[in-house]
């Protein structure tokens, strides 16, 4: 017996659709299990006194649950590493997608690319067996694991990200833009600052936030190379410990549905607003700035 | 879509209610000191035996808590057993029967190259509070101390914060490292460094600290000569099952034991 083509495309459809649904029900139910592990820290703390209380001594008795030194150590080790990745980033872009010759293009492009297939331990273990002595060397600082390292660190792993996303957006702007640019008297730098840039400026924007998203939410680098001291930093050269690696070093070993649980459960949910905000502004971006055919410019 | 998510949510509330109905199983509570040489024996010992050991933690307050109000079989105890704790078991009939299972002993360590060789408990103390800042002040070289501590939930933590800091508070600027592998890893690559570790953890890029001039070691421990040492035990009630003699029994031998010091604890 046949199957009409009707049903057939019927049954392809649902089975797309319920993959789908799965997927998105499991995100679903792991961020319901988030918030409501997290929020009864709240019957100990209130809001403000996690958010913004300065001592994090979730064993002590009486314990202190404040998180400004790890909202601050995560906000400084993202800035920083974005103050090295997007200009490393994007420039590396440019030069693929606009000065590169295409026999350049095919050999660096995979590179960077593989860049990111690198394992965040081996980053993150690189870090701390290389870098960390070097740093002492040469600024003579008391310790190499802090935010200079983990941002550079960071940034490594950010690069590729930033790299690709813009490199496509910059390549697929279309050539009769640059053709007329070129045509009008516009040198290639002229062309490339005043034509290309603008008109890939979504796609770009959208691989520095996803870029920076990145370095907030990884975990393993700064676990290893931050060096953890739960204090805002007043220097570069100060060891931080941002969120994910405040989770990763407690949550092992917090007895189960303690206080200290729920509080790293919350911590965790403050991270997942901060990753939010920026796939929101990412997604907004590219959704406002896009580019429709070529007379948008 | 309505019957995936049936599925999800029935496989969500099994995985749930799964420790809740091993009922004829051991269950065994308490401290997390413990919790990482119980968690590698149950294994050991469900592999042997097959039967059901359901662990978790909870800290040695919670776990003699519910040996004594029957909801556990074993509790986990990082310390001995208070006063307190014996006397509401006097009123409820019970005696419940200690085993000390392992010995811990936290050794400070230092960079090989430091020419601190002692220091005393209230040196250790003062250092970590953020008082003594300078290796000068305590007979090294003129450099600042780099605090390394472990995370607040490690057992090895807990026996530093208890016996040398006396319960104060690390102070913040301390650099946290989260298992003995990375303390030592970042000890030996600092040479103004000073941390601490439990004993099975410390090899030869690390040099150990004397406290107050005694060498922390398995004989000073056993002792009791060296400071920074305790005993971690478990306890049962006074007519375990058969099933939890067996776990006690297989703790204690000798197999038990190699167990104890893979997880870095010194033999009992």
């Amino acid at each position: 017996m046949r199957i009409s083509r009707q049903h057939k495309e019927m049954a392809i459809h649902g089975s797309f659709f319920a993959i789908a649904s799965t997927s998105i029900l499991v995100l679903t139910l792991i961020m319901v299990f988030l918030i409501m592990e997290g929020l009864p820290i709240f019957n100990d703390v209130s809001v403000p006194n996690f958010l913004f209380g300065k001592y994090w001594y979730p064993t002590d008795d009486p314990p202190d649950f404040g998180i400004l030194p790890m909202i601050t150590g995560s906000l400084a080790v993202t800035a920083l590493s974005s103050c090295i990745a997007i200009p490393l980033g994007l420039m590396t872009a440019i030069y693929l997608a606009e000065i590169a010759s295409p026999r350049m293009r095919s050999i660096i492009k995979p590179l960077v690319e593989m860049l990111q297939a690198l394992p965040s331990v081996v980053i993150g273990f690189f870090g701390m067996v290389v870098v960390a002595p070097l740093l002492q060397q040469w600024f003579g600082i008391a310790t190499g694991l802090n935010l200079f390292n983990a941002s550079v660190m960071l940034a490594f792993m950010a690069v590729p990200t930033i790299t690709s996303i813009a490199e496509d957006a910059i390549y697929s702007v279309p050539e009769e833009l640059r053709a007329a640019s070129l045509a009008l008297g516009a040198t290639k730098w002229q062309t490339i600052s005043n034509v290309v840039i603008p008109a890939s400026l979504s796609g770009i924007s959208t691989a520095v936030i996803l870029g920076m998203a990145r370095s907030i939410g990884e975990t393993m680098v700064v676990l290893m190379v931050a060096g953890g001291a739960a204090m805002t930093p007043t220097s570069i050269f100060d060891p931080v410990r941002p969120m994910p690696a405040s989770i990763a070093a407690e949550m092992a070993e917090a007895p189960f549905q303690s206080e200290h649980y729920y509080a790293l459960f919350a911590t965790g949910m403050v991270l997942f607003i901060f990753t939010l905000i920026f796939n929101i502004l990412a997604a907004y971006i590219a959704e406002k700035k896009k580019q429709i055919g070529t007379a948008t410019l | 879509m309505r019957p995936w998510s049936y599925i999800l949510s029935a496989l969500f509330v099994v995985a749930l209610a799964a420790p809740a109905m091993a009922a004829n199983s051991i269950t065994v509570k308490g401290s997390t000191t413990v919790l990482p040489i119980m968690q590698r024996a149950v294994e050991a010992f469900i592999a042997e035996t097959g039967t059901p050991v359901a662990v978790s933690g909870g800290g040695s307050s919670n776990g003699i808590k519910a040996l004594l109000d029957g909801s556990t079989d074993i509790a986990m105890a990082s310390r001995k057993m208070k006063g307190k704790e014996i006397k509401l078991a006097e009123s409820k009939k019970l005696t419940p029967v200690e085993h000390v299972i392992a010995l811990d002993a936290v050794i400070p360590i230092v960079h090989p190259s430091n020419p601190v060789n002692n220091l005393t408990k209230d040196q250790l103390k003062a250092i970590y509070e953020g008082n003594i800042t300078n290796w000068k002040e305590v007979g090294g070289p003129d450099a600042k101390i780099i605090v390394i501590s472990r995370d607040t939930s490690s057992g090895t933590y807990e026996t530093w914060h208890k016996i040398v800091m006396k319960k104060a508070r690390v102070f913040p600027g301390a650099l946290l490292q989260a298992s003995s592998g990375a303390v030592l890893q970042a000890v030996s690559k600092n040479k103004n460094a000073i941390a601490y570790d439990g004993i099975g953890y410390i090899n030869n890029t690390v040099k150990p600290l004397s406290v107050d001039g005694i060498k922390g070691s398995a004989t000073t421990a056993k002792d009791k000569s060296y400071p920074v040492a305790r005993t971690l035990q478990i306890y049962t009630s006074s007519a375990p099952s058969p099933a939890a003699t067996q776990l006690v029994e297989f703790i204690l031998s000798p197999k038990g034991q190699d167990i104890v010091e893979q997880a870095g604890f010194i033999r009992r």
